[in-house]
């Protein structure tokens, strides 16, 4: 029945119309009891190419009918219970056939079970099944997490092609895990897929915004607004201190470098959002320890979109267009206004006052205004899926103009993607040939023009006519007695457009990938993956050299740079998975091998004024993993399923005595559902209980990649020192730990999978608890005994407790509406408990967190035992009865009698206690809505740039510098840095997105029929928040700089032939 | 492939052992560097804990030992940087915490070059001068803090280890010892290369040190001291240099009959911006134009306070031409001490030659800094005499004083007397002579006045006019971030 693919195209017609012309088109004769048939509504139907069970499953839906192929008749009956037969053989016979989803790819692990009794099997990997049965009247039940069960009835059969419908409620069936996947309910780790239709509506280039808000346990925030901007992933708060926390991203099979890359600020930026199928994120060490030492922040996996067997001809079209804005921008002093207090404060006829209010312009310059413009982007990409000879391809590319709000920043970004994924030898051969590239241009904007727009005297111009600015081109510049103050605050306009940061970077991930099912023994499969993931960045920063803010001496005018990152996988694994029907359970049991090579190599050259030879710096840096691997899972009577994995890794770098570490885990799963008491339950409809336990470890653990090494470093040529008349260079013999070794983290994880209602509500909860021992910290080497002040080096240790609930429901499924909700909601507490060799209550920890504004080496953070990380150590601002803050005025909080460092105290961190995530969308005949939002609690901000409303800027170094309108009330005229005044709750419910959209199917157009959908969206549509400064929204804490995030609308047609 | 696990450094500038005979002379050049430089490249840090610049050896020295003093006072709200002035400081400073490292560091790169090269003669020399500048480091730690963490190359480097707390007595009797033995072994007075130690260097440390004794000991040892000045006036290459202004010009390595030892800078080939570009730079603001001193702008932070003004009779530099302060515009009151035009600027170093010609650079300076001077040996004589020490005479030490009044006055106009030769006019006049040079802390407190109520300058104690400040700020606090990483370390009294 799969080979007939039909055309239909119905009207307002009785069933028994549709039979007939199936039947002429088909071959299939039908039978049915047509009084029944017709008594059912009309209905209207038009499919393209479809197979003769598509259409069938569109003439029942909703009318109460089953169907049931016997050889070429098709039976339609009322009564699922009522089986038609032919004969009455009691014999035992053999049954064969294979399961698919409607596109007509393999569905593995589907249940078959002979309904009435407990007898079963699960479909293979490639979606067949074989089974036993006796007598007839014979019933089969095809069950699927995901997917509509599918009762069929054998009757003469002894083949069957099953295909299942998608139960439409957001299950993921398969999940992708590492080094394999597994369905979504044999689960038992703690792992959240996403599949496209999963992912926000209309969103922009970066693919993090795809899943933003919809995990539990994954905060991500952005850097900023700029183009391509960098983004922080934390899966269940850090579980390092001083190392990274950024969890291990896989993109098809291939862990990538999460090393920065000169000249690109996200890794992510390197896919293309539209050529992304699925997301898995790996959430606990039960399902992150298979990848042992990278794993310990969580795990995302990356599929992108491949072609399917049998798939025909689809060609997929997408445009965008979108218009960015400023939302908000700070509220400062006007021209009038700063002319006013500069004049009344210095009012005196002293010569200094004199000097001050000469330095006064006669403009009202908004340098917000001058630096911000609306940004346009575009957006295009094509995609064409086939399979050719039997071969799925698919092939796509794709083109990005994005302009940021900060003038003159942009990037343009060319993706291509090329997939093949024949199968070979009755499908015991599977290969994958992947190739995904990408090429970026970038053009940087200095972000200290935001900073220097803040500061900039709003009483001068942008540009002035006057014959000193002529050497800066233009450009209004703070002079000096004659030249320019170097102190004085630069022009952003001429920040931004006298200066070029351009880069071009070009990436290439390519992965080839070997599936043996060995012949004769059908349960082993080998796998060996090969991967390679490159990128090569060069880049080229000039500075016009009329550019006031580069014109002193040795300032940088040509900064060009080269960057190389070299990634190379080689993995090999053998899988075998085995039934033992005898006692009733099975086993998927998976032993490998990996190796990997990271390499990074990069150069600078660099001009400087007044300097005739370019300074050059090379670098040049590699480091090896190689690990051994394994993975059993056991399943018994399909109840409980216990996963055992264990990984051991070494890494070069470490010490040869410290390199290797072992990373076990163990995992029981207890399907509760499939127990008795709730079998037969219509409430629930899934339930699942998981507990985990494993360790991971961390390698990363600084940029240097010998760190347990003595070694020692040459200066560069201008840190030399004279003896007699040469110059000589130096030698540092720089800082080590020879006994450095991996951080490693102990996870325990309890969870629960729900459904109700035919899963039309459904969603999970977990507990979890993480301990990080070891943990690398960077701390106060005994003096004397090293190269260093600070060592990295296993200290201390950290814990993150948390708890995570997410839910899911279908509010309404009707034929022409339907509505659905997500909501999930996290709650993580992060505690250093250790942080030195030994105790000592005297000691704070250590500082971080470094401030702007006031000088140098002014540290608003601490690393505290008791306290979560980058927690803020501030003073307690005493307040008058106005509510206006005294200047210098703390509480003296240990009663001392005296204000200095003891007296800060642990005031708030920047990480959220709860934050939470809710996307819906709404399907109305043709018309779709959808929107999601986040929301975070109990983050606190550092509001650096309000630290500048104080008087004494204002004047301070011979040129003016303008004030944030706060002054107003605070009135301060010194620097209050370390006041918790500047501390304020970040907390926030944002609108990340509104999307609606209109699609048009089946379209007569191209000669062919086309799917359009097109949609309009905005997104950063609202921010709720009591925080004070411009977005809340900040990934250190710390509000300085930041690049504001735009208001996009945006515009876009998906066109599907 | 487990054998690919074992790396070594591919970049060309990390080297995992040391062999050639550049690589020694390269390991002992960062033995000198580590007092003016702040890591091995611009943005590099040998102290991770402050920028880079921040962390300078001369940079935080000029912040202990001046602006802690009536000498300096400093417009930068930098961490907690105005607590040296308001003399209200505690061990968790982070530029307290920053010389403390830095000064072990200095220890350690000596040791270590020790340590490689105690078996090869052949570098001999390069051993003698990696001792002296270790007694310099431990010379430091004593004045400054105390005590040290003790450490010598028969300790092992890269590995967790308590290192013994020395005691006041003990670094004493170390550092004395270093340097006599090597004294000898050193090259004599201005025979070594320009910038490297020479006797000079060991003769001044232990005139220092001798000086000192009584606040380091409780021992008079000035006798001792006398018996080292001695050396240098018996020793024919030191003179006074006839124009004060000459020794802090970008062209002062002329000037090594007076400079015993300089720090040196290169506007080319020793850049930083913690060493002299601070020293300088940060003394200008205002109205002062930066080509006036041979960079390009100033920096708008130190100025110095009415107490070491009021020690001139005549501030305006006509006839003490060691008074250059700089007026225009700027207050000699200071009510805010975050505005630079309140306080006086001193002039002192410049980075323009005796020619009248700028550096090589406008931002980074050719000018060296003094580390130790001859004149300063003459003021210790006479205080030693007047202190009571033998082998010394009133009256030599009068003619030595006077040499150096008629250097600052052009002629006889400014010399004393015997009877106005006093302790308390000594104290006065080596601020004239020598402050902004690093050692007005040592000699406040030699002279009980650091501390206390005695004497007081602007926002001592962090009053306007001054306040009396407790005792233990004499020395500064052992850091709270070395007492937690070494048990075997007990804090100073009072902290």
């Amino acid at each position: 029945a799969q080979n007939v693919r039909m055309d239909v195209d119905f009207e307002d017609v009785s069933l028994s119309e549709v039979f007939r012309e199936v039947r002429k088109l088909s071959g299939f004769n039908f039978l049915y009891n047509a009084e029944e048939i017709n008594s059912k509504e009309h209905l209207s139907i038009e499919m393209k190419n479809a197979t003769l069970e598509e259409v069938l499953e569109e003439c029942i839906k909703g009318r109460g009918l089953k169907y049931n192929i016997q050889d070429s008749t098709i039976v339609l009956s009322t009564a699922p219970e009522q089986i038609l037969r032919e004969s009455d053989v009691q014999e035992k016979k053999i049954l064969n056939g294979s399961v698919t989803d409607k596109d007509g790819f393999p569905l593995p692990g589907v249940s078959v079970v002979v309904k009435g009794t407990t007898r079963g099997v699960i479909t293979d990997v490639d979606g067949n099944f074989n089974l036993d049965v006796k007598g007839d009247n014979i019933i089969l039940l095809f069950s699927f997490v995901g997917m509509k069960t599918q009762e069929v009835s054998v009757g003469e059969l002894s083949s069957l092609e099953i295909v299942l419908e998608q139960d439409n409620l957001g299950m993921e069936e398969v999940v992708v895990i590492g080094y394999g996947q597994i369905k979504k309910e044999d689960a038992t780790g703690s792992v959240v897929a996403l599949g496209e239709k999963d992912f926000n509506q209309g969103t922009t280039s970066s693919p993090q915004d795809l899943i933003m808000g919809k995990v539990a346990g994954v905060n991500l925030v952005s850097a900023g607004g700029q183009p391509g901007s960098d983004v922080r992933i934390r899966i269940r708060g850090g579980s390092s201190m001083s190392a990274s926390n950024d969890p291990l991203i896989v993109i098809d099979g291939v862990p990538i470098d999460n090393r920065s890359i000169s000249g690109m600020s996200n890794i992510l930026s390197s896919i293309n959002p539209s050529d992304i199928a699925s997301f898995s994120v790996l959430k606990d060490a039960s399902s992150t320890a298979i990848y042992g030492s990278r794993a310990s922040n969580g795990v995302i996996i990356i599929n992108t979109k491949k072609a399917k067997k049998g798939q025909k001809l689809s060609v997929d079209y997408g445009s965008r267009f979108s218009i960015g804005k400023v939302v908000k921008t700070f509220d400062l002093l006007n021209g009038d206004e700063f002319r006013d207090i500069i004049n009344s404060r210095h009012a005196s006829d002293s010569d200094v006052d004199k000097a001050i209010r000469n330095r006064l312009g006669s403009e009202d310059t908004n340098w917000q205004d001058e630096i911000y413009q609306n940004s346009f982007s575009q957006d295009h990409n094509l995609s064409i899926a086939a399979s050719v000879k039997d071969i799925p391809v698919r092939a796509s590319i794709g083109y990005t103009d994005q302009e940021g709000v900060l003038k003159t920043s942009e990037m343009k970004r060319t993706t291509y993607t090329f997939n093949m994924n024949p199968s070979l030898f009755d499908n015991h051969l599977k290969l994958n040939i992947g190739l995904k590239g990408m090429d970026i241009d970038n053009r940087f904007a200095d972000p200290g023009a935001i900073g220097a727009a803040i500061r900039f005297d709003p009483t001068q111009p942008v540009r002035s006519s006057a014959p000193e600015f002529d050497q800066f081109g233009g450009y209004y510049t703070w002079m000096l007695n004659g030249t320019k103050n170097i102190n004085g605050t630069n022009n952003p306009v001429s920040m931004l457009e006298q200066a070029r940061d351009k880069s071009d970077v070009n990436r290439i991930i390519g992965d080839f990938k070997l599936d043996y099912k060995v012949h004769g023994l059908p349960e082993l499969s080998i796998n060996m993956v090969t991967g390679i993931d490159y990128t090569k960045s060069e880049g080229k920063d000039i500075v016009d050299d009329k550019a006031a803010f580069a014109s002193n001496d040795n300032s940088e005018l040509i900064r060009t740079y080269n960057h190389d990152l070299k990634n190379e996988l080689f993995d090999f694994y053998l899988n075998y998975n085995k039934e033992f029907k005898n006692i009733d359970s099975r086993i998927d049991a998976m032993a490998g091998y990996e190796w990997q090579h990271f390499k990074s190599e990069s150069d600078q050259t660099v001009m400087r004024r007044n300097v005739t030879d370019p300074s050059f710096s090379a670098d040049e840096t590699e480091n090896y993993l190689v690990s051994f691997f394994g993975r059993l899972n056991y399943t018994f009577k399909e109840k409980y399923l216990l996963t055992l994995t264990v990984r051991r890794d070494g890494s070069s770098r470490f010490h040869k005595d410290e390199r290797w570490g072992t990373f076990p885990s163990l995992a029981f799963a207890w399907k509760i559902k499939n127990e008795n008491f709730l079998k037969n339950s219509n409430l629930v409809s899934s339930l699942n209980m998981r507990l985990g336990y494993g360790v991971t470890g961390q390698q990363s653990i600084s940029s240097n990649d010998y760190p347990y090494m003595g070694t020692y470093t040459k200066s560069d040529e201008f840190r030399q020192y004279q003896f007699g008349s040469e110059f000589v260079y130096t030698l540092r013999p720089n800082g080590y730990d020879e006994a450095l070794k991996w951080e490693e983290t102990t996870t325990y994880n309890f969870g629960l999978d729900y459904g109700f209602f035919n899963n039309r509500v459904y969603g999970s909860l977990d507990v979890y608890f993480k301990e990080t021992e070891d943990l690398i910290n960077t701390i106060p080497v005994p003096t004397g005994t090293n190269f260093t002040d600070l060592l990295t080096t296993n200290v201390g240790a950290l814990e993150n407790r948390g708890v995570e609930f997410s839910i899911n429901t279908l509010l309404v499924a009707k034929e022409n509406f339907s509505w659905d909700l997500g909501f999930n909601i996290t709650y993580n507490e992060n505690e250093i408990t250790k942080l030195t060799n030994y105790d000592d209550p005297n000691y704070r920890g250590v500082e971080t967190g470094g401030i702007s504004g006031v000088g140098v080496g002014n540290n608003i953070q601490i690393h505290s035992v008791g306290h979560a990380l980058n927690t803020f150590s501030v003073y307690k601002q005493n307040y008058d009865q106005a509510g206006k803050p005294i200047e210098g005025d703390y509480v003296d909080l240990n009663n001392d009698g005296e204000i200095n460092t003891s007296d800060r105290y642990f005031g708030g961190s920047p990480d959220p206690e709860v934050f939470m995530g809710i996307s819906s969308s709404i399907n109305y005949k043709n018309w779709d809505f959808s929107f999601n939002g986040r929301a975070s609690f109990g983050n606190d901000v550092y509001n650096n740039n309000a630290l500048g409303a104080r008087y004494q800027e204002m004047v301070v170094n011979d040129y003016l510098t303008n004030l944030p309108s706060s002054i107003k009330h605070t009135q301060f005229e010194n620097a209050q840095q370390f006041s918790d005044f500047f501390v304020e709750d970040g907390s926030f419910f944002k609108m990340d997105n509104i999307s609606l959209g209109y699609s048009f199917k089946k379209l007569k157009m191209f000669k062919g029929d086309v799917d359009l959908r097109l949609y309009s969206s905005i997104q950063n549509v609202f921010t709720i928040t009591g925080y004070d400064g411009l977005d809340p929204e900040i990934t250190d804490g710390i509000d300085n700089n930041v690049y504001p995030r735009p208001r996009t609308f945006l515009f876009g047609v998906n066109m599907k032939f | 492939c487990t054998d690919d696990l074992d790396t070594v450094p591919l970049d060309k500038d990390i080297q995992i052992e040391i062999s050639s005979d550049e690589d020694f002379k390269q390991l002992m050049a960062k033995c000198y560097a580590n007092l003016i430089l702040g890591g091995q490249t611009g943005s590099d840090r040998d102290i991770s804990r402050l920028d880079v610049n921040f962390s300078s050896y001369l940079r935080l020295l000029f912040n202990m030992q001046e602006l802690t003093t009536d000498e300096a006072i400093c417009a930068w709200n930098d961490g907690n940087l105005p607590d040296l002035h308001d003399m209200d400081w505690n061990a968790q400073n982070e530029f307290i915490t920053a010389i403390y490292s830095r000064i072990n560091l200095g220890v350690s790169y000596c040791n270590k070059l020790i340590q490689q090269i105690s078996e090869q003669s052949k570098y001999s020399d390069y051993l003698l001068e990696a001792r002296v500048l270790r007694a310099l480091a431990y010379w430091h730690m004593l004045d400054l803090f105390g005590t040290a963490p003790f450490v010598t190359e028969a300790d092992p480097v890269g590995s967790f280890f308590f290192p013994e707390q020395a005691s006041s007595e003990e670094l004493f009797t170390y550092i004395e010892s270093e340097l006599q033995a090597i004294e000898n072994e050193l090259p004599e007075p201005g025979t070594n290369q320009y910038g490297r130690a020479d006797r000079g260097l060991a003769w001044m440390l232990l005139a220092k040190l001798y000086l000192n004794a009584e606040v380091y000991i409780g021992q008079e040892k000035y006798s001792e001291c006398i018996s080292y000045c001695n050396k240098f006036t018996g020793n024919s290459f030191y003179s006074l240099e006839p124009v004060y202004k000459n020794l802090f010009l970008a062209d002062n390595h002329l000037r090594r009959n007076e400079i015993i030892f300089p720090i040196c800078s290169d506007g080319k080939r020793t850049q930083g911006a913690g060493g002299m570009s601070f020293l300088i730079h940060a003394g200008i603001g205002g109205t002062m134009k930066g080509s006036d001193y041979g960079v390009s702008g100033g920096w708008g932070g130190n100025r110095t306070t009415k107490a070491l003004v009021n020690k001139f009779s005549d501030p305006s530099g006509l006839t003490d031409n060691r008074a250059s302060f700089y007026t225009d515009g700027q207050t000699l009151e200071i009510d805010d001490v975050f505005a630079f035009s309140q306080g006086y600027p001193v002039v002192k170093y410049f980075n323009i030659t005796s020619a009248g010609d700028s550096g090589s650079d406008l931002e980074f300076v050719d000018t060296d800094f003094p580390l130790f001077r001859y004149a300063d040996v003459l003021l210790m004589y006479a205080e030693c005499v007047l202190r009571g020490g033998s082998g010394g005479d009133a009256a030599t030490a009068l003619i030595y004083v006077n040499q150096i009044r008629e250097r600052a006055y052009g002629d006889a106009s400014g010399n004393i007397n015997l009877s106005e030769l006093t302790l308390e006019w000594l104290l006065d006049e080596r601020a004239r002579e020598l402050h902004w040079e690093g050692h007005r802390r040592t000699d406040l407190v030699r002279y009980g006045k650091l501390t206390g109520g005695d004497y007081l300058w602007p926002w001592k104690g962090n009053t306007k006019e001054g306040s009396s400040t407790n005792a233990k700020f004499n020395v500064f606090p052992i850091p709270s971030s070395d007492i937690n990483s070494n048990p075997n370390l007990v804090q100073n009294e009072g902290y």
